[in-house]
């Protein structure tokens, strides 16, 4: 095909060999797949989710279904990883303890991230005074160990799932208050938001339409960094007995009541533990591709 | 005057997701004694790589000197490791580079003293007490009011502009005989670029060492250098004295470039033409002239063959192009 | 730099207050008779309604809100917290008397976090894609996924009951019997201190990778210096800085985590004070120890930021 020539005398640059164009998305998946870490981590967390939500279909046996005779049987293979003390399948009980785990991380994230977004959007953006009580706030919270606030609050609300997610969530805030405020911060002083000013858009409109979605890629990133923490710190409650109420299948939980036969049943504290580090580990391996995945100074380079 | 530094077909390659980036792609050059030499090219054309590949800093795991030798000293510098005990006693020593960000390229943390200090102490053998005293001397060199005040501030207590003072105090410290100078001007304000310049040009006056300076801007260059190489798309295009470029330039390219330069002897009502297009990604480069679609006189041959490479015209002018003399000399008449 | 310092002071000030905000709130507003801090759930359920009142009236909880607040304060501020139902003193001698257990073994975690896991993640950044980091990288994961408890038992299971080389539980103090005591304290401790020590490497590892790419570290090699003096001259400094500010959160997750590793292990410290005092209804303690453990981390917070301010020199010299 000849080539054509333009007006002024210059070769049609269209003709000429570019190098393909890669999408933001290619980009994405090519640094965030590129971690073997970050794959393996995919794959555990995906599992965990499928056993959560399919877990009548996938476990053997009714997780509450006691079985007197058989109590603190050794693994075998009609109980893959034996019963506890009340006869119940632990393998059974495992599975439907990721449902606790991953709904109690999951609801106590929403929470703080709902509230410490709006905290951080309204401190950030209105500055001044706000901003003063708000981070001011936000640091005596953040004085509060995350794990003893929820037992209080938890302890003093009563058990049950509500009540956890919710003292969870309150410890939680504070950090995605601070990323929220600070994103707020530096979106702010874009040029993009004041013309959007004066042309007369008002504060809601321009943090509904403009900062927020901004914010986004960070949000996330902090959001998968904490899936993990969270999860640990609904085991520890569930093992201090706060938390998800018996006879639910919770595993910090049946890690603490398989202390008891510690040197008889080691399964029954050992399988429960492994499983909460298991499924952590898949959060943060996620939490860490996306983070390097997205950061913005990571973009347009090698 | 006998030659300095000579480089010789050195090319370096950065891996990235996209491809491979040809960034420096065979290009050779010298740097006599006492002269100033410009390097001259666009954002992206190699000029700064090429520079930190003879300084050997550059970033092993994506970039890769993959050909060439600089020849320093009777010894090819290439050949030592980047971070061995040799290529360490030539750089800051033998050669020192400045860079271009002087708002960063300064260690928040240290004061002034100490990082003037520690080549002095390292190169030199000075001691602490001497270096001290050479450092204030230094500050006092490059213009910095009341050095003995001020030798102990920290970078931030400085203007941009002082901050690019010391470091040319900084690069000067242990009398290297080349002083790299990349972008010397482009974070300054106008006023500020100038006395910097005049700066290092007294000062490698002062200091009896060569002066490569790599920009962007011709225009700047001018007052300044003896000879010039201009650079496209990792390789040079067009190399001569002074008069050669500025007066009878060849190369289409370094013909664009001066018609962006706005000059004193001309009309007023002459527009400033820009060049047409963007510089071409050095990812799968083709084989033939990288300047080809952004140019005004390629002919049919310049479409059929390959990159034509540095061909003598007379004296030290040398041209990458096939478009003929004759046609050179209209053109840089237009 | 005093600018600084006074603005932090008041600002924690400020904070502390706050504070006491919160944990009054928390006690008083959650659902529960307040009389509760004052009275065991026995008590509440035996007495008739005059003598509740009664106590009411003598605690001050028919005054309105603020009026209880200040009080509230004003007995803080002379050491009173009120008396515990279940050990019948004070609140104050119970966990004075708690309070350097938890130390003792938190000190150790956090000057663990210091010199394990800095010079860990130094490592890793410094050697970054090779075999090294690779090792520590992994530990450094490790380490923030694995659940304290769960450690903790399986650390007694191996060392307690199969090897029998360590005590499982318990706690002397190192002043009655030192060598028992270290025996006892050396698994607590190593608990305690690997979530420390792991997000300190991971901390360490990643401020220090981006103090690597920065101009001045290009500046530093240009100059031909070695990359020893490069890392520990130039790079350290900068990147302890990021590590420096969040050692305060890091306390304060030591002290999370002592609330588990005490539990699991019957050290009586102020975490198992906590979970004690939680589940017997003595709010009396549970007020007190969550309020020192917030004040003990703002205290800490202004120290760090202190240090902070006194390390990075745009700060000392505005």
């Amino acid at each position: 095909m000849a080539m054509e020539e333009t007006v002024d005398g210059g070769v049609d640059v269209g003709a000429m060999e570019m190098p393909p164009r890669h999408s933001e998305f290619q980009r994405f998946c090519s640094v965030f797949f590129s971690r073997w870490l970050v794959i393996v981590g995919l794959v555990i967390t995906v599992a965990a989710i499928l056993l959560a939500v399919c877990a009548p279909i996938m476990s053997p046996y009714d997780p509450n279904k006691q079985d007197l005779e058989q109590r603190l049987s050794q693994p075998s293979r009609e109980h893959m990883l034996g019963t506890d003390a009340l006869g119940r399948d632990t393998l059974s009980r495992i599975i439907y303890g990721s449902r606790a785990s991953l709904m109690v991380a999951v609801g106590a994230l929403f929470v703080a991230t709902l509230i410490g977004v709006v905290m951080g959007l309204i401190a950030g953006y209105f500055g001044g005074i706000v901003y003063m009580f708000i981070m001011r706030f936000i640091d005596a919270l953040m004085a509060f160990p995350p794990i003893l606030l929820a037992l209080v609050i938890a302890g003093l609300l009563g058990g049950g799932l509500t009540n956890i997610v919710l003292a969870l969530g309150v410890g939680l805030i504070p950090s995605f208050a601070r990323l929220m405020c600070a994103q707020v911060l530096s979106v702010k002083e874009n040029d993009y938001v004041m013309a959007a000013h004066a042309m007369g858009a008002s504060n809601q409109r321009i943090m509904l339409l403009h900062i927020v979605p901004n914010s986004f890629p960070p949000l996330i990133v902090q959001v998968s960094l904490w899936v993990g923490f969270a999860i640990l710190a609904e085991a520890g409650l569930s093992f201090l007995g706060v938390g998800i109420q018996p006879p639910t299948a919770a595993w910090g939980a049946m890690v603490n009541d398989g202390y008891k036969y510690l040197l008889t049943n080691p399964v029954l504290s050992f399988a429960p533990g492994g499983a909460i580090m298991l499924v952590v580990f898949g959060f943060n391996m996620i939490g860490d591709g996306l983070r390097d995945a997205l950061d913005p100074r990571l973009r347009g380079k090698l | 005057m006998s030659v300095l530094l000579n480089v010789e077909n050195l090319s370096t390659h950065f891996r990235t997701y996209r491809g491979l980036v040809k960034a420096v792609d065979g290009i050779s050059y010298y740097i006599n004694e006492r002269e100033i030499v410009g390097l001259v090219g666009e954002s992206g054309c190699g000029k700064s790589v090429s520079q930190l590949s003879v300084m050997q800093l550059i970033p092993t795991p994506p970039g890769e000197i993959v050909d060439g030798k600089v020849v320093f000293d009777g010894q090819d510098l290439l050949k030592f490791r980047a971070k061995g005990a040799e290529m360490r006693s030539i750089r800051g020593a033998k050669i020192a580079i400045i860079f271009q960000e002087p708002m960063t390229s300064l260690n928040p943390v240290l004061t002034i003293c100490r990082q003037l200090t520690e080549t002095l102490e390292l190169h030199l053998n000075m001691d602490k007490q001497a270096a001290r005293e050479r450092a204030i001397e230094l500050l006092g060199l490059v213009g910095i009011p009341e050095a003995r005040n001020r030798i102990d501030d920290y970078p931030h207590q400085f203007s941009g502009g002082m901050r690019q003072r010391v470091m040319v105090a900084m690069a000067l410290s242990c009398n290297p005989k080349i002083l790299i100078s990349d972008e010397p001007t482009t974070a300054l304000d106008v006023t500020t670029q100038a006395q910097i310049l005049e700066l290092m040009k007294e000062m490698v006056m002062r200091f009896n060492a060569s002066l490569v300076i790599v920009t962007h801007n011709l225009g700047l260059v001018a007052r300044y250098v003896e000879r010039i190489y201009v650079m496209y798309a990792g390789r040079i295009v067009e190399s001569g004295t002074s008069k050669d470029i500025f007066g009878t330039p060849r190369h289409p390219y370094t013909i664009g470039l001066l018609k962006c330069v706005p000059r004193l002897d001309e009309s007023q009502d002459r527009k400033l033409v820009p060049i047409d297009g963007i510089p071409p990604s050095l990812i799968n480069m083709r084989p033939t002239c990288a300047f080809l679609p952004r140019c005004q006189y390629h002919t049919e041959r310049c479409k059929r063959e390959n990159w034509p490479g540095l061909r003598h015209l007379e004296g030290q002018h040398y041209v990458a192009c096939y478009v003929e003399t004759q046609e050179g000399h209209e053109a840089s008449a237009r | 730099m005093s600018g600084f310092i006074i603005r932090r002071l008041i600002q924690t000030v400020f904070v502390l207050i706050l504070v006491t905000l919160i944990v009054f709130i928390v006690m008083r507003f959650l659902p529960g008779d307040p009389i509760l801090l004052y009275l065991s759930e026995d008590q509440v359920r035996n007495f008739t309604p005059q003598q509740i009142a009664e106590v009411r009236h003598r605690f001050g909880l028919d005054n309105p809100i603020m009026v209880q607040y200040v009080d509230w304060i004003h007995g803080i501020s002379h050491g009173d917290l009120g008396i515990s139902m279940s050990y019948r003193i004070p609140v104050w001698e119970e966990v004075s008397r708690r309070v350097p257990i938890t130390f003792y073994l938190g000190s150790i975690a956090f000057v663990a976090s210091i010199i394990i896991g800095i010079p860990m993640g130094l490592v890793a950044a410094v050697r970054r894609g090779k075999w090294s980091d690779t090792v520590a990288t992994l530990l450094a994961n490790l380490g923030i996924t694995v659940p304290v408890f769960w450690l903790g038992i399986l650390m007694i299971y191996l060392f307690g009951l199969h090897l029998r080389w360590l005590p499982t539980f318990g706690y002397t103090s190192p002043i009655d019997n030192f060598w028992l005591s270290a025996r006892q304290a050396i698994m607590p401790v190593i608990c305690l201190s690997v979530f420390a020590i792991a997000s300190s490497a991971r901390q360490t590892r990643s401020a220090m990778l981006e103090v690597i790419q920065q101009d001045y570290i290009r500046t530093a090699w240009a100059k031909g210096l070695k990359e020893q003096v490069i890392i520990f001259r130039h790079a350290l400094k900068n990147g302890l800085i990021p590590v420096v500010t969040l050692k305060g959160i890091s306390l304060r997750n030591i002290f999370g985590g002592s609330v588990l590793v005490e539990t699991v292990f019957n050290v009586p410290g102020m975490g198992r004070l906590a979970v004690d005092a939680m589940m017997s209804r003595d709010y009396a303690i549970v007020q007190g120890v969550i309020l020192i453990i917030a004040v003990v981390v703002c205290l800490a917070n202004l120290i760090v930021d202190i240090s902070y301010g006194w390390l990075d020199p745009r700060i000392r010299y505005g």
